[in-house]
């Protein structure tokens, strides 16, 4: 990587050659409602498993567009599917299904070495 | 006997469907579970053997249903049917007669009028023959109405028809062919040999000054014993299967068999049953969508051709809608509920985190109160309720007023039913080590589950509309009949889904005006909004709801009721008319009667105009 002389974060950056954007496209290709979040944070503002441990449904679409699939897998397990974030989207966004194209599809996208 | 060599793709073909279906019948039966195999052991010698045997006279041969729904086709269906079934009885009879004997080869009777040449003397000779050719007559009358229909299906009150694969075009045209060509033959054989009987001979006589009869006589047989043949290959990979297997089903059915939440025997034998008749593709708003490609018509053909995609298996509301108007009864939800979990198996949660978390535990009171996720997000509803409570004093403990885990059921309705059991397990220890005897809850969805799937042993679950109802005949609500004219809305999971119709109405008679509709009841129509449909997109559910809802306005209520917090926030978002929840509804009746400076109309208008009411 260039060195701009900035000092980094490791764990915080994003390798663009090595970033692993297919658990992305997929789900991008598959519930194409979900490009159109504008972070407006109301999904997790209402979540039912929030209340109970911390879970984020916003974080989870960050660490989905940064492909950090490891740390989703355990995020995404927490979700109970209620449909509360589908509600309240002000996108209309078809959260529930997100989530269930994850869970299905993330077996397929991790790095093997995790 | 005689025999000719045109009997062999007729004879071959009939040895081969039945070696079939022996084998695959046996195969599917075996693999029942060990307590089905029991019931049928059990039963097979009681009187359940002969509703069995009704049912099948009934539904497979007279197609008694089809017949209520829509006369036309249930002809269509019958005179094929109950035509051909009586083509065969008394076609053995006609040559048990004639050869006086007990038992003649199948071919014997089937092709008995090229075997016998003379024409019958007997008068029960001549009885059974004019009504072969009566029989036969019939059956042709229901072959036209077919052709017809793949033609035009606008007849039959239905608005699409089914699309058809090989196996299926076979199996349709050499059946469309058999009866024509038995037609032909044995009126070509009658006017040969001058016989037949009312209709053959004019026809055959007919038939024989016109052409040269001899020439036709042999390929006549040979088409119409190969058209028989080729029916039996064409078969097992055509529709029709579910000719033998509707009986099988009938069967189990009567021996108290259901569907399982796994796939086995009995859910392929009711996959097989199906006979894309196509009549479940009426019931199904999602063609208000323009959905047109995954109702249980399909969704059963694909699971028989093993090309089910997610796409379409999650593609449903499971509303129930058509379940009731399926002629051969099958489980259509429970089917795709089955093939859901089989589809989400691998990956259900574990809800580690649920076991951290303190189980709260109640103070002794009169009942829970559980409003729901949904309900969360109609505050309005949860701020009636308890008001209600509070005007007839019940004591009670809100237990998801602050947090809980949902109540399962959204989970269970897309299959993963062992994420649902963490969650289930979870609040019902909440609850049963709260002491109370009842639970009232708000939502369709929680109720369903918590009858169902929570075993609550000495606790009674009950939805909110039926909780006001027995305050009401306790006296412990006031009643106020307010003069406002109201259309009810059966949510699916209160209605179909747990068969709640009338205690709703009961309610709403004492406070308001409730007009009957059209489609209530087992046929209500379905919101649109539906957590069990994953795929469908935020248009297409608004314009499920929209239709339905113009339904509605055409009644021209001052108001929409329905009992489901889901169903009320769908359709608020429409603006077309104010739309309230039972316990709404009364609740403001009650503010009305208790003189609290309320104007009814402005209280309406305050509770749509009221951001923090509506949310
Ligand atoms: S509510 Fe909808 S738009 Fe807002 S963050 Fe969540 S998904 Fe994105
Ligand atoms: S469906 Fe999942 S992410 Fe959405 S509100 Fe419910 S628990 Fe949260
Ligand atoms: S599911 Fe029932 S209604 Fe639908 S096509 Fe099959 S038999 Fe007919
Ligand atoms: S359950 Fe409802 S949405 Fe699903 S196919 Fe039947 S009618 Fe259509």
């Amino acid at each position: 990587m260039k060195n701009f002389g900035y000092s980094i974060i490791k764990q915080r950056t994003i390798d663009y050659d090595q970033f692993d954007g297919r658990l992305l496209n997929e789900v991008l290709e598959m519930e194409p409602s979900f490009k159109v979040c504008l972070s407006c944070g109301g999904c997790t503002a209402t979540c039912s498993a929030g209340d109970l441990v911390s879970f984020n449904v916003r974080r989870m679409n960050l660490l989905l567009r940064r492909g950090e699939t490891i740390e989703l897998e355990s995020e995404i397990q927490k979700c109970m599917l209620c449909g509360k974030c589908m509600l309240v989207c002000p996108r209309g966004i078809n959260l529930r299904n997100v989530i269930m194209l994850i869970k299905k599809s993330i077996a397929k996208y991790k790095p093997i070495n995790s | 006997m005689e025999t000719t060599p045109f009997i062999l793709p007729f004879t071959i073909g009939l040895l081969f469907i039945s070696c079939f279906l022996v084998i695959i019948i046996g195969i599917w039966i075996s693999s029942l579970s060990r307590i089905d195999k029991s019931r049928i052991i059990h039963s097979i010698l009681t009187k359940k053997s002969w509703f069995a045997i009704r049912e099948i006279v009934m539904e497979s041969l007279l197609h008694r249903k089809i017949f209520r729904k829509n006369p036309v086709l249930g002809y269509m269906h019958m005179s094929l049917a109950f035509g051909w079934f009586l083509l065969i009885v008394v076609g053995h009879i006609e040559a048990c007669n004639h050869y006086q004997t007990f038992s003649v080869p199948a071919y014997m009777a089937i092709f008995m009028r090229y075997f016998v040449t003379e024409p019958s003397t007997t008068l029960s000779g001549k009885i059974l023959s004019a009504s072969m050719d009566l029989l036969l007559l019939f059956v042709l009358s229901g072959v036209v109405l077919a052709y017809y229909k793949r033609a035009n299906s606008r007849l039959f009150g239905m608005k699409k028809t089914t699309q058809l694969k090989l196996g299926d075009r076979i199996a349709l045209i050499s059946l469309w062919l058999i009866f024509p060509l038995r037609f032909l033959a044995e009126s070509v054989s009658a006017g040969i040999h001058h016989n037949g009987s009312i209709i053959s001979h004019p026809t055959g006589e007919l038939l024989a000054s016109i052409f040269p009869v001899h020439s036709f006589e042999m390929p006549l047989w040979w088409a119409y014993s190969g058209a028989l043949g080729l029916f039996f290959f064409a078969l097992p990979v055509s529709r029709y299967m579910h000719i033998p297997v509707e009986v099988v089903l009938i069967f189990l059915r009567n021996y108290g068999i259901k569907v399982q939440k796994r796939i086995g025997g009995y859910s392929r034998i009711q996959v097989y049953s199906c006979s894309r008749c196509g009549i479940c593709l009426d019931s199904c708003q999602m063609s208000h969508a323009a959905i047109k490609d995954t109702q249980s018509v399909y969704i059963l053909k694909h699971i028989r051709n093993k090309n089910l995609t997610d796409e379409k298996l999650f593609n449903c509301l499971l509303c129930g809608r058509c379940q009731p108007d399926c002629p051969v009864g099958l489980e259509l939800n429970n089917l795709r509920i089955t093939q859901r979990i089989e589809s989400t198996k691998e990956y259900n949660s574990s809800y580690e985190y649920l076991k951290n978390g303190k189980i709260a535990v109640s103070p002794q009171t009169e009942v829970i109160y559980f409003a729901g996720c949904m309900t969360h997000l109609t505050p309005a509803i949860i701020k009636s309720v308890k008001e209600i409570f509070a005007v007839a004093g019940v004591k009670y403990w809100f237990m998801d007023e602050e947090k809980t885990a949902c109540c399962g059921r959204p989970l269970m309705q897309v299959g993963q039913y062992e994420a649902a059991k963490k969650l289930i397990e979870h609040n019902r220890m909440q609850i049963l080590s709260s002491g109370v005897k009842k639970i009232v809850v708000s939502c369709p969805i929680c109720y369903k589950v918590f009858n169902e799937d929570y075993a609550l042993p000495g606790i009674r679950v009950m939805h909110h509309s039926e909780y006001l109802l027995e305050l009401m005949a306790d006296k412990r609500l006031p009643i106020n009949k307010l003069p406002l004219r109201v259309v009810y809305h059966d949510p699916c999971e209160l209605g179909r889904g747990s068969s709640i119709y009338h205690q709703p109405r009961l309610l709403l008679d004492e406070y308001v005006e409730l007009i009957p509709i059209k489609n209530e009841k087992k046929t209500a129509l379905c919101c649109g909004g539906s957590l069990a449909n994953i795929k469908i997109q935020m248009n297409e559910r608004n314009q499920i709801r929209d239709t339905a809802l113009d339904e509605y306005l055409a009644y021209q209520p001052d108001l929409l009721a329905t009992a489901c917090p889901l169903c009320k926030k769908t359709f608020t978002k429409s603006n077309k008319l104010p739309i309230h929840d039972i316990a709404e509804i009364v609740y403001m009746a009650i503010l009305n009667k208790m003189d609290i400076e309320i104007n009814i109309s402005t209280q309406i208008e305050k509770a749509n105009a009221d951001k923090n009411l509506r949310f």
